[in-house]
């Protein structure tokens, strides 16, 4: 039984590998850190309140971004945290994700980690600033997910990266 | 490969009860193919020992790059072209010598001959060479084989080393192998020649867990996949909606540790080969990730981030509560054995950046190892416990050996991108990833040898990454 499934699986996966090596989007992950809209941006229909749109438009970004191999807080990113953290204040029952980036200039794991320390260094002053840690959960993507494609010292900037999720 | 036990059953059947007590499982060697009596026995040494026999034919591993054998590997008769469930014997016996030639090729060590100085063989020529032909052919040593399907479902494949210049055959070997393993029986036959020749152990008969990558850069599906060290046999054993990455083989290589990104919850999997089922290895809240398999298959060393300190820990293959092996504040992660399970060679950034550090198992007496220019990451031990390979960041990435107390570094490639090494069972080559950089950013298997001259790509069904030598198949 648990064989069959097995190899049924496997003729699925192969099948649709060989099949098409473009069209797959449909099996695509959600990226993250992009906006799936689940509440309500889409279109021009009003912004609900308390919302992932509503944090997006109301926080000066929901990014902050971090120096080569660093995980500490410059002046910038401290007053785009502040702009969270007030917008979390409004909404004290609403759970955000932070996720962490890291550029791919880092081997694999210890992007891994790196990604943590900087989800956690935002995580940690968002909570200094009063927003209840256990609102708070962190995922780190390491290099996994660049929001720049580019190879070039531009791209890294921006792939080096927490990224405030609002989840609802 | 779903079905191993009835494998077994049926080559087990297939041989004289001799063989049984020095082999294990399929594909079994035969001491003595055996040849239908329509082949010569033995070689068909009739005309004596050549009096101009020279010296021993063998392969210099170090000088070899610059000066390959000739050898000859023509196609593989067959007794009787019948249909197999692995296709016809003759065109066996054709796809049996290309793997062969191509093991042999990429090893870097041998210059197979190809095109026309390649003449078919007849059956009975296997046991008896045609010696004046494929001297001045360019060959000093030459393969032969035949295949030939057995009643019950089995192929026979023979495999016969000669020396060309002395005349003399080195070395055969038989193997019986269910239809869905014939390609194994080529392998273990390359294997055989390059043993025999190099004096080196053989490697051609494993498999690579690897992480397989399509999509574009910024959303790329990364799934689970395993084949044969040349390609063959590929298939994928994750559907690719959660990341995967870093996969291991257990040494009895009936399962892979890996990391995925299942249900948004990054988190060490042990994957399960036969019944293709993952479970969790380490419960925990925290981030779990770069797991490694000991020696022995008791303990997965991994690395954990618990308050953005991430330390090397230590849990039995079966689960439950993790030991901790470093408490240094940094990021201590890529821990991997060495061969005898005694020691562990990992990356910190105690120092400020990263470096590789030794310490005994129980995570006493941690030294740091590397002190050249540049970053060391992702160290991986020699099977045969001389040297450590890691990717050297400096700039570029680029694979690197040193000796375990941290001399004689050397770096291997030159690629702008080149990562996470890899060794192949025999300790000669080294597998890993490289990246291209930009927009399209595709990663790549490839392989290196320890002379840093045989850079080889290694074929694989999309892009891929994350590459884990197995180790030699039984």
């Amino acid at each position: 039984m648990a064989k069959l499934t097995t190899t049924l699986l496997i003729a699925t996966a192969l099948l649709a590998t060989t099949a098409c090596s473009k069209k797959r989007p449909a099996e695509l992950p959600p990226a993250p850190g992009a906006v799936t809209d689940q509440s309500g941006s889409g279109g021009q229909g009003a912004i609900v309140p308390g919302s992932r749109a509503d944090f997006e438009r109301s926080v000066t970004s929901n990014t902050v971004n971090f120096a080569l191999d660093s995980y500490s807080l410059d002046d910038r990113a401290r007053s785009i945290l502040d702009s969270q953290a007030t917008w979390l204040a409004r909404y004290p029952n609403t759970p955000v994700s932070l996720e962490g980036h890291a550029d791919e200039r880092g081997t694999r794991e210890y992007n891994l980690a790196l990604g943590d320390r900087r989800a956690l260094s935002a995580k940690n002053y968002l909570a200094a600033r009063g927003v209840a840690p256990g609102r708070i959960s962190t995922i780190s993507y390491g290099k996994e997910r660049p929001i720049a494609l580019g190879s070039d010292e531009a791209s890294w900037a921006q792939n080096r990266r927490a990224v405030t999720i609002v989840l609802n | 490969m779903m079905l191993p036990k009835t494998i077994l059953a049926l080559a087990l059947a297939a041989v004289p009860a001799a063989t049984l007590a020095q082999t294990g499982s399929a594909p079994l060697p035969v001491p003595f193919p055996n040849s239908p009596q329509s082949a010569p026995q033995a070689g068909g040494q009739a005309g004596a020992a050549n009096p101009q026999q020279q010296g021993e034919l063998v392969v210099d591993v170090v000088g070899g790059v610059s000066a390959p054998l000739g050898i000859a590997i023509p196609v593989m008769p067959t007794s009787e072209a019948v249909s197999t469930a692995a296709g016809r014997t003759d065109e066996l016996g054709r796809q049996l010598s290309d793997i062969v030639t191509t093991d042999l090729r990429n090893s870097g060590l041998f210059k197979p001959l190809g095109g026309d100085a390649l003449h078919p063989i007849a059956y009975p020529e296997v046991t008896a060479p045609t010696f004046d032909y494929w001297g001045p052919a360019g060959a000093s040593a030459l393969v032969q084989g035949f295949v030939r399907a057995n009643g019950d479902g089995t192929l026979t494949v023979g495999c016969y080393l000669y020396d060309v210049s002395s005349r003399a055959e080195i070395a055969r070997q038989g193997f019986v192998v269910p239809p869905s393993e014939w390609r194994r029986a080529g392998h273990k036959c390359a294997d055989m020649v390059y043993s025999k020749l190099t004096g080196e152990g053989p490697y051609f008969d494993s498999r690579v867990v690897y992480i397989s990558e399509t999509g574009p850069k910024g959303k790329r599906i990364k799934r689970l996949a395993i084949m044969d060290q040349d390609g063959g046999n590929h298939r994928f054993l994750t559907n690719g909606q959660a990341i995967s990455l870093t996969p291991r083989f257990s040494p009895d290589q009936r399962s892979i540790v890996y990391m995925s990104y299942l249900k948004d919850r990054p988190a060490i999997y042990v994957y399960d080969l036969a019944s293709g089922s993952s479970r969790l290895l380490v419960a925990s809240a925290n981030l779990t990730f770069a797991p490694r398999i000991s020696p022995d298959g008791r303990f997965v060393l991994f690395s954990m981030a618990v308050g953005g300190n991430t330390d090397i820990y230590r849990v039995a293959f079966t689960g439950g509560s993790p030991q901790r092996l470093t408490d240094s504040p940094g990021i201590d992660t890529g821990a991997t054995y060495s061969p005898d399970g005694g020691r562990i060679v990992f990356e910190s950034d105690r120092s400020g950046t990263q470096q590789l550090y030794v310490m005994n198992a129980d995570g006493s007496s941690q030294q740091r190892i590397s002190f050249g220019s540049g970053r060391y990451a992702t160290p991986v031990w020699s099977p045969r416990g001389n040297l450590i390979a890691y990717t050297k960041i400096g700039g570029s990435f680029r694979i690197g050996v040193m000796s375990p107390a941290g001399g004689n570094e050397q770096l291997l490639t030159d690629g702008a991108q080149d990562e996470g090494p890899s060794w192949s069972p025999n300790g000669r080559v080294i597998m890993f990833f490289r990246s291209g950089m930009g927009g399209g950013g595709r990663a790549d298997l490839w392989s290196v040898d320890l002379t840093g001259v045989n850079v080889r790509r290694v074929p694989t069904v999309l892009d891929g990454s994350d590459p884990a030598w197995g180790p030699l198949r039984p």
